[in-house]
């Protein structure tokens, strides 16, 4: 039977799913990828680049499924999404492709190509984001797994401490046969799971059981118990594995979510506090976040001898270098950053090759990715999709502003990577699954009311349905 | 929830807003700073990514370009006969920097200079690859081999200028070196370096320019030009007033000759030709320390002297009667570049106006252009025509029958001044021998040298300025004379 018929009030014609939307965009993300492959091959060789067919190709197909799979399973969500993510992976794959043809790199015994790895992982995560939608119907459901995440997430978090430090920082864990992963990555989307559930319970508890204190509402001791454990945990990581970037990533991120569930602002005023104490004393006590913090506050200081400043010296160059306009793809000499110049680096890349113009358009993408979230957030009707919407969106606006402001000498370096940008299979995995999660609970948000089944009598009867 | 939402909004917001502020602060208003950031590679990448212009002698280029395997650098500056083009050229390392012209004149060589802001913009919309510059130079190929060939194995330095524009023909620096084998930045280039700067002969020491010596009896020219410029004497035949023994002012210390010469009252002429110690340093002496430093002033010494390439300053310092009265035939704390002895010899020959010593005659376009063309600059009047010719007379009696014969070639007037420093305390070292020189044909003077050999192998008794150093300015000025014919 055709809904046109349907003489009820509600919802008589479809929303609008902005499906055709998404798809001229992906195809757009995906032409200016396979543009930059061209212009590197131009650029440093004066011909196509053999690979720009088959990465072109590659990344096609994933938007493609990507897109198809989203028209599919989650038919109302957002556009924006999937089209600013692919841009961002293929841009990344382009970047990381340009670098892999340095000359300077290809001299180095450790060298190995990285752009046909992070293709593969881009498919694996594309795959997890096929995963997520066709297996997670609905988001409440992860509700359910509140405490396991908690679990899990912990698990994750320590891990890496059973493995020895790489480049001065223990966050990876070795897998024979496989390589190694980043287990940060994924507590990060795991714990938001956690706190939302979490949250979602206590809200009500932290927020109305308080008393007034100089204009501020302290919660009790028990409900300041788990933001204090959190607090603690982060700390300890950072001591631990001397993962500057992770420690304040979750703690931003669980700020925010308390202040997002409660509603009080003397949630942020407590989290800035412990996490300025925090801050100060491990770095009165620990070398490696010392050094991170000398390099920043005068990164041509150490010029020679101490690694971390030379680093941060060249990352800076590397942007001057660029000026306005950039060098071009392949023209730029970023590679002299040398190691993590495809990882943590990547942006002085983009800043020296692609200008403050390129520079500025990445970071407005990633910007976007944020604000569609938070969008997300806003649509969703449900407290715990609210919570994870936001949690999701802010700690990768966290973590985009932690790495970028890092390169750029805005803060101190903390060694975390650009989502979608940087080589890293985790990274990439981990990034694919919360945008799934996002367009998820995208579409559950702006899905429109079911339609009421239309009565076969009701022009018969008119009375109210029960 | 929805109003903390919002305020999460704009948080983010911030967050983006902050690094795009930064992004701007880094790569538009610090560009650049930072760009050109000595620590920055790419400077020196850029530097050698292009073929280098060529430094000119003759027409000819003596340096050149060829390309490396290098991933960084794709060209490396090469030299051809290095060490006889070292003291000349300087140096270009793609790891070590540079020197000396290949410094000086950088712009042009690299292509970047202001100058060629023009060519350069006509050859981006040409399409042509970019290219530097030339640098055409005064030097005379056929007077620096002779320099070269002249000093051989001995520690020495060179330097010829053409009296009547101030161009340098020849600058010879004894050890020398090759810049090619540390123009590369590998290790090996590296090593080479280090066994350079490390020689105990400093060959990478531009002796020319840089190495200040006393100047010996050649200094008596200056001390004759400032007894005439002063009036002290006037007829360079008459009698001078010059006891024998004489006894250094304000000391009991008699003041020697070099054997038994007729130097009790000789007359200038004469005393120049048997190098008479008394006779100059009474002169020196009765003129006072402030009258001979007016007249070294003059000739251009007490300051640095940019040919462009930086020469150090010679000096005649301010000093106390014996020091004075010694200072006057060169055996005191007055010290001289090579370069100042041969502005000493071309501005008596010059009839006595110093010009400016220059080695850059043109700056060429990489489309060999010229923008820049030298034209030559009188320094100081150092004494006049009447009085720089009574001294041309007494060098060239120096050479007739003195004791400067070796340095007599046929069919050409020739003036000249020997000399032979002591040094090392109590004379304890080997001498230093000079020569001062200058040749005269019918078209006036187009050559005058300065000799210094400072040589530890030959035997004391061997070293004199005329049996030394003579010979070798001989062969370059008749090298200079040939090479005009």
């Amino acid at each position: 039977m055709s809904v046109v018929t349907n003489t009820t009030t509600i919802g008589a014609i479809d929303a609008p799913s902005r499906r055709n939307t998404e798809l001229v965009l992906v195809v757009f993300a995906v032409a200016i990828s396979v543009f930059a492959y061209a212009n590197v091959g131009l650029a440093l060789n004066g011909e196509l680049p053999s690979g720009m067919l088959g990465y072109g190709a590659g990344l096609a197909l994933l938007g493609g499924v990507a897109h198809l799979v989203v028209r599919r399973f989650a038919k109302y969500a957002d556009p924006l999404l999937l089209p600013l993510a692919t841009l961002l992976n293929g841009l990344g794959l382009a970047l990381i492709w340009r670098l892999d043809q340095s000359e300077r790199f290809q001299a180095l015994s450790t060298f190995a190509p990285a752009a046909s790895k992070q293709l593969l992982f881009s498919a694996i995560g594309v795959g997890t984001l096929v995963a997520v939608l066709a297996i997670l119907k609905d988001h409440r459901i992860l509700q359910r797994y509140t405490y396991i995440s908690m679990v899990v997430a912990l698990f994750l978090l320590i891990l890496p401490m059973f493995f020895p430090a790489v480049n001065g920082a223990k966050i990876w864990i070795k897998i024979p046969g496989f390589g190694t992963l980043q287990p940060g990555e994924f507590a990060k989307i795991i714990i938001t799971v956690f706190f939302s559930g979490y949250l979602m319970v206590k809200r009500d508890a932290l927020a109305l059981a308080s008393r007034r204190f100089m204009g501020l509402y302290l919660p009790r001791g028990r409900d300041l118990g788990p933001i204090l454990a959190i607090w603690a945990m982060s700390i300890l990581i950072l001591v631990f594995e001397t993962d500057l970037g992770t420690s304040l990533l979750f703690f931003g991120m669980f700020v925010v979510m308390l202040y997002v569930a409660t509603e009080r602002t003397s949630w942020i005023v407590f989290g800035l506090l412990m996490s300025a104490v925090g801050a100060v004393s491990v770095a009165t006590f620990e070398p490696h976040v010392q050094q991170r913090v000398t390099a920043w506050l005068d990164p041509f200081a150490g010029w020679g001898e101490v690694a971390a400043s030379e680093q941060m010296a060249k990352s800076l160059m590397a942007f001057g270098s660029g000026g306005t306009l950039g060098t071009g793809l392949g023209q730029g000499n970023s590679d002299l950053i040398g190691f993590a110049a495809n990882s943590d680096f990547i942006l002085a890349t983009v800043g020296e090759e692609l200008g403050l113009a390129g520079m500025m358009a990445v970071l407005l993408v990633y910007g976007l990715i944020v604000e569609r979230g938070v969008r997300t957030a806003l649509a969703a009707r449900d407290p715990f999709g609210k919570l994870l919407a936001i949690g999701l969106s802010g700690s990768f606006a966290i973590q985009v502003f932690v790495v970028a402001g890092g390169v750029m000498g805005l803060i101190p370096l903390t060694g975390m990577t650009m989502p979608f940008l940087a080589a890293g299979g985790s990274s990439v995995l981990a990034n694919w699954a919360l945008i799934a999660i996002l367009i998820r609970i995208s579409d559950t948000a702006r899905r429109p009311a079911p339609a009421p089944s239309p009565s076969t009598d009701a022009e018969m009867t008119q009375v109210v349905r029960p | 929830m929805n109003k903390p939402l919002r305020r999460i909004a704009v948080f983010c917001g911030i967050l983006v807003l902050a690094l795009l502020i930064r992004d701007n602060w880094l790569q538009y208003v610090r560009a650049d700073e930072l760009n050109s950031h000595k620590y920055n590679r790419r400077v020196e990448i850029e530097r050698y990514a292009h073929e280098r212009g060529d430094i000119i002698v003759d027409g000819k280029a003596i340096t050149g370009s060829v390309e490396t395997e290098d991933s960084d650098f794709k060209y490396k500056r090469v030299w051809k006969n290095g060490p006889l083009w070292a003291p000349v050229t300087g140096y270009s390392s793609q790891a070590f920097d540079s020197s000396q012209l290949e410094n000086l004149e950088d712009g042009i060589l690299t292509g970047n200079d202001d100058q060629l802001f023009f060519d350069r913009t006509l050859s981006m919309f040409t399409g042509e690859k970019k290219r530097g510059g030339n640098i055409v130079t005064t030097l005379n190929g056929a007077a620096q081999k002779a320099a070269f060939k002249g000093l051989g194995e001995k520690k020495g330095a060179v330097v010829a200028l053409d009296p009547k524009s101030g161009a340098i023909l020849a600058l010879a620096s004894t050890p020398s070196y090759d810049p090619s084998v540390f123009a590369g930045n590998s290790m090996e280039d590296s090593d080479n370096r280090q066994k350079l700067l490390k020689d105990k002969d400093k060959p990478m020491l531009n002796r020319a320019l840089r190495e200040t010596y006393p100047p010996g009896s050649t200094f008596k020219v200056v001390t004759a030009a400032a007894a005439l410029e002063n009036g002290l004497y006037d007829d360079i035949d008459a009698k001078t007033d010059s006891p024998l023994p004489w006894t250094l002012p304000q000391s009991t210390t008699e003041l020697k000759n070099e054997g038994s010469i007729p130097c009790k009252d000789a007359s200038l002429r004469e005393a120049l030709r048997w190098s008479c110690n008394t006779v100059f340093g009474k002169m020196s002496d009765d003129l006072g320390n402030r009258k001979m430093i007016e007249q070294t002033d003059k000739f251009g010494f007490n300051k640095e002297v940019f040919t462009p390439v930086r020469a150090d300053a010679s000096i005649y310092p301010e000093d106390n009667k014996p020091q004075n009265a010694m200072a006057g035939i060169g055996q005191a704390s007055n010290r001289t570049t090579p370069l100042q002895m041969a502005m000493v010899a071309s501005a008596i020959a010059n009839d006595g106006k110093l010009m400016q010593p220059y080695m850059v005659a043109e700056r060429q376009a990489p489309n060999l252009d010229p923008v820049y063309t030298h034209e030559p600059e009188e320094l100081s009047r150092a004494l006049s025509g009447e009085n720089a010719q009574k001294v041309q007379q007494m060098m060239e009696t120096v050479v007739k029958d003195g004791t400067g014969t070796n340095a007599q070639i046929p069919g050409v007037t020739v003036g000249g001044k020997t000399g032979t420093a002591q040094h090392g305390l109590n004379n304890s070292e080997k001498p230093y021998a000079w020569f001062i020189s200058y040749a005269k044909t019918d078209n006036g003077s187009p050559v005058a040298v300065a000799v210094v050999v400072e040589d530890g192998n030959a035997n004391r008794d061997d070293i004199s300025g005329g049996g030394l150093a003579a010979p070798i300015a001989r062969d370059v000025m008749k090298a200079v004379i040939d090479s005009k014919k």
